[in-house]
């Protein structure tokens, strides 16, 4: 199917436009003001990474956060969880501040951070643990989720025994257990094989439909932001602004046919020519050139 | 020697358990050959005769140690005078026993009571060296250890102390021996510091350094958990870097041995090495061997015991939980978790619901 055939991407069925807006009626959770991230350049110069980010997240909403390389995406996630912090203007979770990293927003790294020394169980209860709960129920707590996403088996495996999908599970599962308003995700799947990686994004699809829980989802990946998300917020790079904030026209429950559908397509389709770098000169082969096999034969 | 990988110098290839056996023995083995070729093969080396009868000659008697050249010269002119010639037999100098003569005196050296009375038996000298070696070492990690945590953990304690220690690391420690004995007398306590200088100022910025590689990707994953400082450096920082510490340990303690040898001459000459000076002095090198492959021998054996207890307290390292981190979880483990190796989680759970609902 190209692009002519394509109905528009902002097209949806009345189902898809109710749901959508009975998202936008809840209650805001998280919420970016005019946030700006300016870093020091070595020639005394300001190089700009995010410019004028606002954007709101309601409860319980799955939003993709999408961009070139070099967008800032995964500056503001880090924002978000305050393991940085803007040059100016503020995120605010359920109405106050954000200043320093905390329970109340969990993170899903890229990188396997799960605590080696620690057993799939001590990894789970690690968060209970720093919010104060004692170590028996932090046990507790933490075998009956272990239970409830099917993990239950592996309680007593050293991370290093699991395979990369696997920790990436143990990893969302410790960043749920301490109950966290939000749940922010920095390219969580970006280091696992295809397979895998439909794998989790149905898994995180199960999860996120049976927990209380608000996504912020950080990928480069135009597919599965469109196959997980409600909202997608599209940058720009150099500097990072938002460059539009899409309404992903598909039903709910997502299944893997549909990344074949219309709805699916067109909205690929647009946020692909969004954020597609224009190809470089420099960037093309000539391979009139380039001869390297010495006769021009087989061009 | 051919392994899976179709050779055994493959680069950064694993080699076969049983090529690993091989080349272990080979390792040892090679170094004693050429010890035995050189000590057994009398056209190899042996630069001296031992004369074995003095014929007529008046320099020299039966028994002597004398060169080669002055051998055969001696017994040119003792022919020429018509005189009866000397015989011997080529013979290594006295500083190069063979490897019999060592290994009888490996049990000798212990058997034999001390030449002078008052002075200590060879057991009681190894006894000493170790005892001063491991509290140099101890005294040095309880301040060490600690502290380079400190300093890898906060740029604070990182630019209040290093660089003041790094000044420190460069004066080398027997010159400290002289200010030793003066402030702490003749007897141990100066030895100990030596080994403690020693040790101390190498320590800590190794420590400190180990600690700085902690996973900047764990602290904040421990960040994003709620985790307060003090948790994310005793739950994360330390545990991450623990086993790479213990690493440094094991290196470290080798040279805490390195000093013991000038720690030992400082004040009163005592332990291994007074034991060495003295079986030079008699010229018993045998003894002298045998000591300091003793020293080799402890430094190896206590090389491993560590080595083996690393892969026992880490089990996250090799993947298994060793003999010795159960018995400790047991120990160390929360009241209710006793028999908890015995206790299925299933039957830990419901004890815990019990308790609770109760």
């Amino acid at each position: 199917m190209n692009s002519a055939t394509l109905p528009d991407y902002k097209r949806m069925t009345p189902e898809v436009r109710e749901r959508l807006d009975r998202i936008a009626a809840r209650p805001v959770i998280l919420e970016g003001r005019n946030v700006f991230k300016r870093f020091p350049t070595s020639d005394g110069g300001e190089h700009t990474v995010l410019k004028d980010i606002s954007f709101q997240v309601h409860s319980r909403e799955f939003l993709s956060i999408i961009g070139p390389s070099g967008c800032g995406k995964s500056t503001l996630i880090r924002i978000l969880t305050g393991l940085e912090s803007a040059t100016s203007g503020e995120i605010l979770l359920d109405g106050k501040p954000v200043v320093s990293p905390g329970a109340e927003r969990g993170m899903v790294f890229q990188k396997y951070t799960l605590f080696p020394w620690l057993t799939v169980c001590g990894n789970v209860m690690f968060g209970l643990e720093s919010i104060g709960k004692d170590r028996d129920t932090a046990e507790n707590v933490a075998l009956q989720w272990l239970d409830i996403i099917g993990l239950g088996k592996y309680a007593d495996y050293y991370p290093r025994q699991l395979s990369g999908g696997m920790q990436q599970r143990v990893a969302i599962a410790r960043a749920l257990v301490p109950q966290p308003r939000v749940l922010l995700m920095d390219e969580p799947f970006g280091a696992l094989d295809a397979q895998t990686r439909t794998q989790m994004q149905n898994y995180l699809l199960e999860v996120w439909r049976n927990i209380d829980i608000t996504i912020i989802f950080v990928t480069h990946d135009l597919d599965e932001a469109v196959y997980l998300s409600d909202r997608i917020l599209a940058l720009k790079a150099n500097p990072g602004e938002i460059n539009e904030l899409i309404e992903v026209p598909v039903a709910r429950p997502r299944l893997s046919r549909m990344l074949l559908e219309p709805e699916f397509l067109a909205t690929r389709e647009h946020i692909d020519k969004l954020i597609r770098p224009p190809v470089k000169r420099e960037d093309r082969c000539d391979f009139q050139i380039i001869n390297m096999v010495g006769d021009k034969t087989h061009l | 020697m051919k392994n899976h990988n179709g050779s055994c110098f493959a680069i950064r290839k694993a080699l076969t358990k049983r090529q690993e056996y091989i080349l272990l023995v080979c390792s040892f083995a090679l170094p004693l050959l050429l010890w035995c070729l050189v000590s057994y093969v009398p056209f190899l080396y042996h630069p001296l005769v031992r004369v074995t009868d003095s014929g007529d000659s008046f320099l020299c008697a039966r028994g002597d140690l004398i060169e080669r050249s002055a051998f055969e010269r001696e017994n040119k002119e003792l022919s020429s005078a018509g005189e009866a010639v000397m015989k011997g037999e080529r013979a290594n100098p006295t500083y190069l026993p063979a490897p019999h003569q060592v290994a009888k005196a490996l049990v000798t050296a212990f058997l034999t009571p001390p030449r002078r009375a008052g002075d200590s038996w060879f057991h009681e000298s190894i006894g000493h060296s170790i005892r001063i070696v491991f509290l140099g070492f101890l005294i040095s990690s309880l301040f060490g250890v600690p502290l380079g945590i400190l300093c890898g953990t906060f740029p604070f304690f990182e630019k209040l102390i290093e660089p003041f220690i790094e000044f420190f690391r460069y004066f080398p420690a027997p010159v400290f021996a002289t200010l030793c004995v003066a402030i702490l007398g003749i007897n141990d306590a100066p030895k100990i510091a030596i080994i403690f200088i020693g040790t101390f100022f190498q320590q800590l910025p190794m420590v400190a350094n180990t600690t700085r590689s902690a996973d900047g990707g764990l602290i904040e994953a421990a960040e994003t958990l709620g985790a307060s400082r003090r948790r994310i450096l005793l739950k994360v920082i330390i545990p991450d870097v623990l086993p790479r510490l213990y690493k440094d340990m094991r290196i470290l303690l080798g040279w805490a041995w390195t000093y013991l040898i000038v720690a030992e001459v400082v004040g009163t000459s005592s332990g291994i090495s007074w034991f060495i000076n003295q079986q030079a002095k008699y010229r018993d090198f045998a003894n002298v061997y045998a000591a300091i492959i003793l020293i080799g021998c402890i430094g190896l054996a206590c090389d491993m015991f560590l080595a083996w207890l690393g892969r026992q307290i880490f089990p996250w390292e090799s993947g298994c939980k060793g003999m010795l981190y159960r018995a400790a979880e047991e120990i160390f483990g929360p009241r209710d978790r006793v028999f908890s190796i015995v206790l299925p989680k299933e039957e830990r759970r419901k004890r815990y619901e019990q308790r609770h609902l109760a």
